[in-house]
């Protein structure tokens, strides 16, 4: 298809043309923005927790009776639940990925030392590590003789002498880098506390993406407060019958007490990600309300220049072009504006996302991003003009002689 | 001849009606989308305490003594901090208050107990604040010391407990001790609830139950939000090395701001002479409650670039518009030709095209204000705190009505103005 005489053409209706590429150009520089937006927010809400999420289901007991001994309630309270059929593990803790309740201090590698890392302090009963299911990558899980209490009530005072901790890979590698962290000490307070195991990873109670969210420890304590969050886990299909039964049996252990929050691992992460998921949504309603808006102006001036140019497509069709030469000459125009449009656009896709980068946290745009995008509506604009071509290619030749 | 106009737009609008309902559409939706997200920024960004907010300040004290927390700001005071700068007494007014949670034993037989959320603060938080009382009143700085058993409720939860009599006088078991009822909130509802802690959500969460926080302390009673400490803090409330406790001021004047910025360094001051805060960078700063909010980000970024995207969503949508009026004016040359060959002005066509033209204006804004009512009801389906607030006040209304007629009057200028281009004889030869 000769290019030139399709050029002289458009030359002759700058205005339209003008219009078509402004369209697409706008188009593709927020599609592209948005195609972005909505990859970061996947890869948000696909940031591994460390645990065995299809498996583990949860519960929270409050015991308001004064008095309580609180570690002697949990072990009656496990074992009930334990002897519910299809749980193969359980353990009472505090912090979970995404339950929000977070634990954070600081720690140094030598006493009274400069603080190298802020950490999360997870806490839970015997076998927490089996029931979440973090997997051990050096070192070994608390022995029976290291766990304290909390002692939640006197300020988490069980952190000033519990003799062992488990570490995440990242605290590892922050709190030593590139050193031997087993075996080793680090200091919260002036006491060390020896590092005995270090797990693959574990995500902070309030989530995130980013590699210090992994900064998560797991000290040898025993939950005492009047709130626990009691963790089962079973396989995923019994997840919702086990969680009906756990909530019995606790009742049945002290029918007093408060129970809050009954749910699986996976209605936790999604009520911690509702927000970013109503974001994807509405992203891609505006991606795909866009390209539908942009096809439609395609569509309706491509129609026009059809109807416009009705009588030179016959004079066209009666000197011997076929119905082909004309589709592709429809079609190969709009491709010449397009073209034009997407170069404009990658130009302010671009200068968007340096905007964008300037006020809000937003990473430099992928270049194949654009790439994707011009291709995109490259597509589009092919979609767009193929009813109205195909319309122009069925002009009999005959219509050349009757209205002149 | 407006009316002439009117039934001439209307007959071409007839003419092709997959044409006219697709620019409708095409308005419709880039109106309703700005508009939906226009309206959650404008009520997020008001001012929640209009004619008050210009005296009221926070201020930061930098305490870090590590460096292990980057240049963040602190969550809050530490409670020696705090008491020494309500001792001092040096603004108009000042409170400090912290996020708790009570477990209430509601006296009515069949009601289970139930957590409520609430403030525990000191005895100026609800002058500070003016915060409406319906019964009652608030407590007084003896009994802050005095660690009086005291709460003010607000009108749900005194609802909930009490009925439809207030429960002035009346005892309420929170937790592990009863507290006698000295005060009940009329409807109070700030948004943000600026004065919690960052971080927290501060949009459509209300206090339930307000108490002083020397008393909370005194009963270990549970607090929300974040505890941090450094160095050999010890984990406690007390510490002079954790910080979790907010504190807001009062000021009547700029002078007096200035004044107490002043106060604020040389407490600073004296302070690191006391060998604390040595590796704080900062000095103290005083934000005003606006300043302080763009500071914290309390709107969510989110939002200002939903707005953005939206904006630029109405502009590919005009474009749209403005590509298919152009189509269907030129397409009408013939017409325009004859009726200015008859002697119709090149302002008359460009008035018969400018009505067309504001004709889908108008129908597309109609379209745009409900789909912008029906973006806001899915915002308001939403779990998030602030998507209760999603709601149209009058000047959203207008704004949208007049945003849709200026969009389609854009739209159909150049249209319009092409139309008006055309020469009468030249196209009469084709006819």
């Amino acid at each position: 298809m000769p290019i030139r005489p399709i050029l002289s053409s458009l030359r002759r209706h700058k205005l339209i043309v003008t219009l078509l590429a402004l369209l697409v150009a706008f188009t593709c520089a927020i599609v592209c923005n948005v195609a972005f937006m909505i990859r970061q927010h996947v890869a948000d809400m696909g940031v591994p927790s460390g645990v065995a999420e299809s498996q583990l289901v949860m519960i929270e007991s409050v015991n308001l009776k004064p008095g309580v001994n609180h570690i002697a309630q949990h072990r009656v309270d496990l074992a009930a639940l334990r002897a519910i059929p299809g749980v193969t593990s359980a353990a009472a803790v505090d912090a979970l990925p995404f339950n929000g309740n977070n634990w954070s201090t600081t720690a140094s590698i030598t006493p009274n030392g400069q603080n190298v890392a802020q950490l999360s302090v997870f806490n839970g009963t015997p076998g927490e590590l089996q029931t979440l299911g973090l997997k051990l990558v050096a070192g070994r899980d608390f022995r029976a003789d290291e766990y304290v209490p909390k002692h939640a009530t006197a300020n988490n005072g069980g952190l000033q002498h519990v003799p062992a901790v488990i570490v995440t890979r990242a605290l590892a590698e922050r709190l030593f880098p590139g050193k031997q962290a087993l075996g080793r000490l680090i200091y919260p307070y002036s006491n060390g506390v020896r590092i005995v195991g270090i797990v693959n990873g574990l995500l902070q109670p309030g989530g995130g993406n980013g590699p210090d969210n992994n900064f998560s420890a797991l000290f040898s304590m025993l939950p005492d407060g009047m709130s626990v969050t009691y963790v089962l886990r079973t396989s995923p299909h019994d997840r919702a019958q086990v969680l009906q039964l756990a909530r019995k049996a606790l009742l049945k252990v002290d029918p007093d007490r408060v129970l809050l929050h009954p749910q699986t691992f996976t209605q936790l992460r999604a009520r911690h990600f509702s927000r970013t998921r109503t974001m994807i949504d509405l992203l891609l309603a505006a991606a795909f309300g866009l390209l539908f808006v942009a096809a439609l102006g395609i569509t309706g001036l491509a129609n026009f220049w059809v109807q416009q140019r009705t009588r030179s497509i016959g004079i066209r069709r009666a000197v011997g072009a076929t119905r082909g030469d004309i589709l592709h000459y429809f079609q190969t125009e709009n491709f010449l504006i397009v073209t034009g449009g997407v170069v404009l656009g990658v130009i302010l896709a671009v200068g968007l996302n340096l905007l964008l980068m300037q006020h809000y946290e937003v990473p430099r745009l992928p270049l194949w991003y654009l790439v994707v995008g011009a291709v995109a509506l490259w597509v589009l604009g092919q979609l767009a003009v193929l009813a109205p071509a195909l319309r122009a290619s069925h002009v009999p030749p005959v219509v050349a002689v009757r209205s002149a | 001849m407006f009316g002439y106009y009117l039934e001439l737009a209307l007959r071409s609008l007839k003419r092709n009606r997959v044409i006219t309902a697709l620019m409708v559409l095409a308005i419709g939706l880039g109106i309703g989308a700005s508009m939906t997200m226009i309206t959650v920024l404008h009520v997020m960004s008001g001012d929640p305490l209009p004619g008050l907010s210009s005296q009221l300040y926070v201020p930061m004290l930098n305490v870090w003594s590590s460096s292990g927390h980057g240049g963040n700001t602190p969550d809050g005071f530490t409670w020696p901090d705090v008491q020494n700068l309500l001792r001092a007494h040096r603004a108009d007014a000042q409170a400090a208050m912290a996020e708790g949670v009570a477990a209430v034993h509601p006296t009515q037989p069949g009601v289970g107990v139930f957590f409520a959320v609430g403030q525990f603060t000191t005895a100026e938080f609800f002058s500070m604040f003016d915060v409406p009382f319906r019964a009652g009143h608030g407590w007084t700085a003896q009994q802050d010391q005095a660690r009086a058993r005291v709460v003010v409720l607000n009108s749900r939860l005194d609802h909930k407990l009490f009925g439809n009599r207030t429960g002035i006088g009346q005892t309420v078991q929170l937790g592990d001790a009863a507290f006698r009822v000295i005060g009940v909130l009329d409807d109070w509802n700030l948004q943000p609830d600026f004065y919690r802690q960052k971080g927290n959500h501060l949009y459509g969460q209300r206090d339930q139950l307000f108490l002083p926080l020397q008393t909370a302390l005194a009963l270990h009673m549970p607090m929300n939000g974040h505890f941090s400490c450094w160095g050999d803090g010890a984990e406690s409330r007390t510490s002079n090395q954790c910080t979790w406790v907010q504190f807001w001021v009062r000021l009547d004047n700029p002078v007096k701001a200035l004044a107490y910025g002043h106060f604020l360094d040389n407490y600073w001051q004296q302070q690191k002479a006391h060998g604390r805060f040595q590796n704080a960078g900062h000095p103290p700063h005083l934000y005003g409650l606006m300043s302080w909010l763009a500071h914290e980000h309390i709107i969510p970024d989110t939002l200002a670039m939903q707005m953005w995207l939206a904006i630029g969503f109405l502009i590919v949508c005009m474009l749209s518009v403005v590509a298919l009026l152009l189509a269907k004016f030129l397409r009408r040359s013939g017409e325009i030709s004859v009726r200015r060959a008859m002697g119709a002005k090149r302002r008359d066509i460009f008035m018969q095209f400018g009505i067309e033209s504001a004709l889908i204006g108008t129908a597309g804004g109609l379209l745009g204000l409900m789909l912008a009512q029906l973006g806001l009801w899915s915002i308001r389906q939403r779990p998030e705190g602030y998507a209760q607030l999603a709601q149209m006040d009058v000047m959203m209304l207008v704004g949208t009505v007049v945003l849709a007629i200026v969009a389609s009057v854009l739209a159909g200028l150049l249209p319009a103005w092409r139309a008006c281009q055309v020469p009468p004889a030249l196209q009469l030869k084709t006819l």
